[in-house]
């Protein structure tokens, strides 16, 4: 870290001067190594696929409006299913979770950049490059056995599709694994010396859990996926049952990565929830310790439950028991982080802008997904649900309703941090408003949709259906727009937009203590670790000094003039 | 903590309980249960119901009123109070969801032991066999389940404390793109439609014949994936006549959607006049399907015609005019 060292000098140095350097925009189409320009290449990308993955469903959900397969044939229906949950998990959740974790972590724990700024770079351009590629199985007719690709229908399906999906999952999860290797190095070794990990932010926290199962559990997605390529492409019969395989083995490989990833797609956004909330409700956040060993039991616990999604496939009995009991031990974890922030909410100040808006909708909706997870992890009431749009309601709540709310809230409390601009307020929560009614309409009826009978992954329905169906698309449609308000007040605020100065939200964590945009390599000075990240309240009472905080930020900021 | 006063707390707790109860009976949601394991299903529904709503309206109530109660009043900079934790509280809602999830695990594990799920008969997985595609839907493949190779399936067996083992009615059960085929093999009936009678216990052995496929009875609640190479058992008895639909689960391909089928649930009467129509009429198939069943001598009678028979495609269209259910197959 002799490096690094020297760099603090320089940067010191650098801060003294009246003005610091500043990204040109060309930085960000470029292979940079800053973590800050490739925390906003992976949002900005991630936020393109999201729109592509969108307009999809929102094809799908037109399609599904009447119950005959009219506005596009079945096949290409289940290819664009295909492609829409590839998509939104591996181009959309997957990324925006690091795009907040590159940016978010070395400002966090006050140091310049990551442990291994070019390996991030490289991880990074992994991503469109698999994203692009997946696209180009447009051309060649896409996949269309569904984003779980079970055999024998991938091996039969749309086989240079299935080759191209499969090499560009190849291609992100390695992407992933890259990224993970860095945020855990970085979180361990690149704390400033005063902060020990139980005073470090707890997104930090729920980092560290992210990319531990990501380690874990990627590489055998790959061997699956590997397997499965020799079975498309070179006649094996790994998972093939016509020449003696067995497509159980693959989907016990496949969860055995893809449970965990409902939990890397999850976990950062819980870790974001626990930032938004304590600083607009000026309240610390209620039971530190607790949020941060959940996030580790919930990663723990996350690789011994993958069978669950095979209780009705080939999966003897004792083994659903088991499956069963550790899918419901999940729940307290869970019950926990959701109890302990309503807690930090109850007898705050809370100052209701739209970024509190998406984190009080976030648990409300999280909620919801929850419960109904206990649910679907009943193994009578499963086989009754399972593969019904139950399910699809299910995950969806946790997915749109748990992940992306909470990651609008964050784009919402960071965008003044990442730009230097406030986001204009009240298109934010007209945003909200339409975001939170067309989701609930959308997803809400589902859960009687798949209750009653109807079953995943269809282009065509019974006809008994049809007028919740409606309610589902009509809901979709408002969804589809709610982004418009989204996208016009990002573009708008980034020219525009009122200027952040350093801490708008008078937050205590260490991000807000640099300038907005942060400085290149971060700090213009070392920064000091004179509050613990949640410590609000305590000074108030201790000094007896309402504004402390921004008096000794101004104290900084002009010893920086 | 601000904690309102205890009789508020009192009358909402009370409120919030009745409302979960009443909730939990009368959400509505469930179609008809046409057996008794399905009503234990819905039992089970129905409790995680009432705790989901009682959670649902214990944490939705105290979001909505803190967003309103606790708001910042304006210019004011000031923090709320630095609480940052509550060991009892924590220890608390730890043990709640502990309680509630054990609970859930018990009642869960009985309501599916009553399923038959535990049946050492089905429980236990013996892997799969190897079948090439091409012949998976000739009638070998078809009987599924032979006791004397000791074979035994996955899925959900006899019930525990039940009669269910006895006089079973047997079924095989191929799931191909994109219909059902049901092969009778007492009576050596092959049909699109499943005809069973009320109250006699069917024992079902499911396979697929090319990719995934789940045999899925909504109002039955069972629901078992079909895969090809493997056999898979599912016991039940019906005790509700109707007309039930059969559903493809798994996605198996463009037309998963439409892979549905019927499911006859009739009196022992319509069922007897079911059997004999439909043994009439595929008297001259039956020999290669029934030759271990009660109609041995007539099987023994039609043995030199087997070998004439043997095209999928005649079953099929005898099958269509029989029962004006169009099947998707392309056969």
């Amino acid at each position: 870290m002799s490096t690094s060292a020297e760099k603090i000098v320089t940067s010191t140095h650098d801060g003294q001067k009246a003005e610091h350097k500043q990204r040109k925009w060309q930085d960000y189409f470029t292979f940079n190594t800053d973590h800050k320009v490739i925390g906003i290449q992976y949002l900005v990308t991630a936020f393109l696929f999201y729109f592509v993955g969108g307009a999809l469903a929102e094809v799908m959900r037109t399609e599904l409006a009447t119950p005959e397969p009219d506005l596009v044939q079945p096949e290409f229906y289940n290819q664009i299913m295909t492609m829409h949950g590839t998509i939104m998990l591996f181009l959309w959740i997957i990324p925006a979770g690091a795009a907040f974790a590159n940016f978010l972590i070395p400002l966090m724990i006050g140091a310049e950049d990551m442990a291994f700024p070019r390996l991030n770079a490289v991880a990074y351009w992994m991503f469109p490059i698999g994203g692009i590629l997946l696209m180009s199985s447009f051309f060649v007719g896409p996949a269309q056995a569904g984003w779980t690709s079970y055999p024998p229908l991938s091996l039969v399906a749309s086989k240079w599709g299935q080759e191209i999906w499969i090499l560009s999952i190849l291609i992100l999860g390695t992407s992933t694994i890259l990224g993970s290797i860095n945020f855990i190095t970085t979180i361990l070794k690149m704390r400033m010396p005063d902060m020990d990990i139980h005073s470090m932010p707890l997104f930090c926290w729920s980092m560290l859990a992210t990319s531990g199962l990501i380690l874990l559990g990627t590489p055998v997605l790959a061997a699956a996926l590997i397997l499965l390529s020799f079975d498309l492409i070179a006649g094996t019969s790994f998972f093939n049952p016509a020449g003696g395989g067995d497509p159980i083995v693959y989907q016990h490989m496949f969860w055995f990565y893809s449970h965990p990833a409902v939990y890397i797609m999850v976990l950062p956004f819980f870790g974001i929830i626990s930032e938004v909330l304590p600083v607009h409700a000026r309240k610390p956040i209620f039971g530190y310790r607790a949020i941060a060993y959940s996030s580790l039991a919930i990663a723990f616990l996350g690789l011994i439950v993958w069978a669950h999604h095979m209780f009705t496939s080939g999966t003897p009995g004792w083994l659903r028991m088991f499956f069963m009991a550790t899918t419901m031990v999940i729940a307290v974890p869970t019950g926990i982080k959701v109890f302990s922030w309503t807690a930090t909410i109850w007898g705050g100040k809370i100052n209701l802008n739209s970024a509190m808006l998406f984190g009080v909708g976030f648990i409300s909706l999280f909620l919801i997904g929850g419960l109904s997870g206990i649910m679907v992890a009943s193994v009578p009431f499963d086989i009754h649900v399972h593969d019904t749009y139950f399910v699809v309601a299910h995950f969806h709540y946790v997915l749109f309703g748990g992940s992306v709310l909470a990651l609008f809230a964050g784009i919402y409390h960071w965008f003044p941090k990442m730009t230097g601009r406030m986001l204009n307020e009240t298109w934010g929560r007209i945003h909200f408003a339409l975001t939170y009614i067309g989701f609930n309409l959308t997803f809400l009826p589902m859960h009687q949709l798949g209750i009653q009978g109807m079953n995943r992954r269809v282009a065509l329905y019974d006809a008994q259906f049809q007028s919740v169906n409606m309610i589902c698309t009509i809901g979709s449609y408002i969804l589809a727009v709610s982004t418009l308000p989204f996208v016009v007040n990002v573009l708008w605020s980034v020219f525009k937009g009122e200027k952040a100065g350093r801490n708008p939200w008078r937050a205590l964590t260490l991000e807000w203590q640099t300038s907005s945009p942060p400085a290149i390599e971060n700090f213009e000075e070392e920064p000091v670790l004179w509050a613990g990240p949640y410590e609000y309240g305590v000074d108030t009472e201790m000094i007896d000094e309402d504004s402390s905080i921004e008096e000794m930020l101004a104290e900084v900021s002009a010893e920086a003039k | 903590m601000n904690i309102p006063s205890n009789i508020v707390t009192l009358i909402v707790g009370i409120v919030v309980t009745l409302l979960s109860l009443w909730y939990g009976q009368n959400h509505g949601l469930l179609p008809v249960a046409a057996s008794s394991e399905a009503v234990q299903i819905d039992e089970l529904f129905n409790f995680m119901m009432t705790v989901s709503t009682g959670l649902f309206l214990l944490i939705e109530g105290i979001l909505i009123y803190s967003v309103i109660k606790f708001r910042r009043p304006k210019g004011d900079t000031t923090d709320g109070s630095p609480i940052e934790g509550n060991v009892p509280l924590e220890i608390l809602w730890t043990a709640i969801p502990t309680v509630i999830v054990l609970i859930l695990a018990i009642y869960s594990f009985e309501v599916y032991n009553a399923m038959g799920g535990l049946d050492p008969m089905a429980a236990h997985d013996m892997g799969p066999h190897t079948v090439a595609r091409a012949e998976s839907n000739s009638k070998e493949n078809l009987i599924a389940f032979d006791p004397d190779r000791k074979q035994v399936a996955l899925g959900l067996g006899v019930s525990p404390e039940t009669k269910e083992g006895e006089n079973q009615l047997v079924i095989n059960v191929n799931g191909i793109q994109y219909a059902w085929i049901f092969t009778y093999p007492e009576s050596g009936i092959v049909s699109g439609d499943m005809h069973i009678p009320v109250g006699r216990p069917v024992k079902l052995n499911i396979t697929a014949g090319d990719v995934l496929h789940a045999f899925w009875l909504p109002e039955f609640r069972l629901k078992q994936d079909a895969v090809p190479g493997r056999e898979v058992q599912l016991t039940f008895t019906p005790n509700r006549v109707g007309q039930y639909p059969i559903i493809c689960a798994e996605l198996c391909g463009a037309y998963h959607g439409g892979m549905k089928s019927q499911l006859y649930v009739q009196t022992e009467e319509e069922y007897q006049q079911w059997l004999q129509q439909n043994t009439l009429a595929q008297s001259d198939v039956e020999s290669t399907l029934a030759a271990n069943a009660a109609s041995s001598s007539d099987s023994e009678f039609l043995a030199p015609l087997a070998a004439e028979i043997g095209v999928e495609a005649d079953t099929i269209a005898q099958l269509h005019a029989l029962h004006h259910h169009p099947l998707n197959a392309e056969l």
